[in-house]
């Protein structure tokens, strides 16, 4: 653009407008920095008052995040010297480490389920996205709509019934009814989002292979679906994102072996109340996968979060 | 369109080939593609909701075993006259009407200042949107955190620039207080996202607008309220609907916060749900509730969607 551009901004006005945008992230960014300190600080450090933005850094959050630990009389605790750091950390208070902590399987479920929903949303998601594509479906813009209301309702007016009827199933707490339940709440979504990416392949491609001698399905796998690849990962993102974030039905639905991260870190308690810097730790090491995938894919998921608002 | 060309060339082609193409009929394809979605959406989204109508007319108790009996409509008559739930819909209004009064304050200011294209802010903008990308239920319970009285950064903060006694107030603790720090806490999320909307919006004007504007000698503030407000009214209103719905239905994070207290003060309506259907078990009565928090929702977002429409004509 031409600096005598009529419509471009002054350079008073753009750094004007660059510094407030600038301070509001900054101060938006405060308490995320502030989970990712508190991680790093002892339970002391954590509750000082005046809040302290300086404190030596130690790693008795995660450790405690990833251990339960038992008290033990003097005698035992000289006869035992530790061995690893992680002991000598817990050592300080008198403790020993009795076990891993159940945060490790409940992050590792948080990936089995939010990887599996994203994983079938996406297939069935792109199956139907094309069916709505490219073919003459009766009563379609209904059957879209329809599919897109049932994101209107309260997850727990659906969780009642569902809670009954995975009670009657034996889907209760398991990884499959969860992927399910994700599944059918992440694929209105996909559908719209995948039919907008499919809409703009050119059918012309499908008719050549078709000419060539392509099936419909070959067409389908050889030729729309590496073209609809981009458009296929971001909506990826945001099925994961839903499910990796998604509390009230892990809440409900799930008690033990299914139970999602979510639920699980703020039941993180330690000795004598909350231990914050335990918490602190979970949070990031659950919060930090999501903040580096927004900034490293920022292009296409912020075109998918306007794009989804704005076809309708 | 397709099936014409396709078809034309299916009767050029060699039988082999031909026979190839046909397999599977379009039509067969279709529904092969569509159906396993639907099938789910049946399945997990819509038989749901025809039992709950179902278990809405009985007074089954989902933790006895006790045979249903039918009791016509007496939930539906206990909810709408029942006053505690009233208050339940009026905390949700004030939630509602604040946040989305703030979301749309500042995200639209956003938009436009980052709209003014300096350099870096792209990724400015990226920065921004982090909070609404991440697990409202794990931030929430950190909030909780900083807005503890004595050692809370928030309190801090706030006794810093004002000169207050940090310990002297209690975000959540207090009646008047808690109101406003789930407030805080979901503008802080979700202006992120009215922004993104806002800033498509602003994107979607084309130039040749404010050049013509600016050849009438249209005033900058004459351009602003007669060129941009109104080509961002659409989209501003389609970012309101959808905050509109999702904080209608907010639970995750406020229940994190403050698990509806102190007393009911912020017991939103999926909170009280929550209570009446998974503590109390009352699933038939709950299930009247939630019909009757879906259909509000419903018709309140058709009648606006019908009002964004007539905006959207002019």
């Amino acid at each position: 653009m031409s600096s005598f551009s009529v419509t471009d901004p002054s350079p008073r006005s753009k750094w004007f407008a660059g510094t407030l945008v600038i301070l509001y992230a900054l101060i938006t960014m405060v308490p995320l920095a502030w989970i990712m300190l508190t991680g790093f600080k002892s339970p002391s450090d954590a509750i000082s008052y005046p809040p302290k933005v300086v404190f030596e850094p130690t790693l008795e959050g995660y450790v405690n995040l990833f251990t339960t630990r038992t008290r033990q009389t003097d005698e035992y605790l000289q006869a035992n010297p530790p061995k690893t750091w992680y002991e000598e950390i817990v050592r300080e208070y008198d403790m020993v480490i009795a076990g891993p902590s159940k945060f490790g399987e409940r992050f590792l479920n948080s990936v089995i389920i939010g990887f599996g929903s994203t994983f079938l949303s996406i297939v069935l998601g792109t199956l139907a996205a094309y069916a709505f594509s490219r073919f003459k479906i009766p009563l379609a813009d209904d059957l879209l709509f329809f599919i897109l209301s049932t994101r209107m309702m309260p997850p727990i007016a659906v969780a009642i019934p569902i809670f009954l009827m995975y009670r009657q199933l034996g889907l209760s707490d398991t990884h499959l009814g969860m992927i399910l339940l994700y599944t059918a709440v992440n694929i209105s979504l996909a559908v719209w989002l995948l039919k907008g990416f499919i809409d703009e392949i050119p059918r012309e491609y499908e008719e050549a292979a078709l000419i060539d001698g392509y099936t419909r399905f070959q067409a389908f796998y050889k030729v729309v679906l590496p073209q609809a690849a981009t458009g296929i990962a971001s909506t990826a993102i945001f099925c994961l994102i839903f499910a990796w974030n998604e509390y009230a039905f892990a809440v409900l639905l799930t008690s033990g072996t299914a139970q999602t991260a979510p639920p699980f870190i703020p039941t993180i308690i330690g000795v004598g109340g909350l231990d914050w810097p335990a918490v602190a730790a979970g949070a990031t090491i659950f919060l930090l996968p999501v903040m580096i995938f927004t900034i490293l894919l920022r292009k296409h998921l912020l075109r998918g979060i306007t794009f989804g608002a704005v076809r309708k | 369109m397709s099936e014409s060309t396709a078809t034309r060339a299916a009767a050029a082609t060699p039988p082999r080939v031909a026979r190839k193409i046909r397999g599977l009929s379009d039509r067969a394809i279709a529904w092969l593609f569509v159906g396993p979605t639907i099938f789910l959406l049946l399945a997990i989204n819509i038989f749901p909701l025809i039992w709950t109508v179902r278990l809405s007319f009985t007074n089954f108790k989902a933790n006895r075993n006790r045979p249903i009996e039918w009791i016509g409509t007496r939930n539906y008559e206990r909810i709408l006259t029942d006053s505690d739930i009233w208050l339940n819909m009026q905390a949700t209004a004030h939630f509602l009407f604040w946040t989305i009064f703030f979301q749309v304050l500042i995200g639209f200011t956003l938009a436009y200042l980052i709209n003014k294209k300096f350099k870096g802010n792209d990724l400015w903008t990226t920065i921004i949107v982090l909070p609404m990308m991440l697990s409202p239920a794990v931030v929430g319970n950190f909030w909780k955190f900083l807005y503890q009285p004595q050692i809370g950064l928030f309190n801090y903060v706030v006794g810093f620039f004002t000169g207050k006694d940090p310990s002297s107030f209690e975000m959540l603790g207090s009646v008047d207080l808690a109101p406003w720090s789930i407030v805080i806490v979901d503008t802080w999320m979700w202006t992120p996202f009215v922004m993104l909307i806002c800033l498509a919006g602003l994107r979607s004007i084309p130039d040749y607008i404010y050049e013509a504007a600016e050849i009438d000698r249209a005033s900058k503030l004459r351009q602003f309220f007669t060129i941009t407000i109104p080509m961002v009214l659409p989209f501003l209103m389609l970012a309101v609907l959808f905050r509109g719905i999702e904080n209608f239905k907010m639970f995750d994070l406020v229940v994190q916060l403050t698990g509806g207290g102190p007393g009911s003060t912020t017991e939103l309506t999926s909170i009280n749900l929550k209570r009446e259907a998974f503590e109390k078990w009352r699933t038939g009565y709950a299930s009247a509730y939630a019909i009757i928090l879906f259909v509000t929702v419903f018709g309140l977002a058709s009648i606006y969607v019908k009002a964004l429409n007539k905006v959207k004509e002019r």
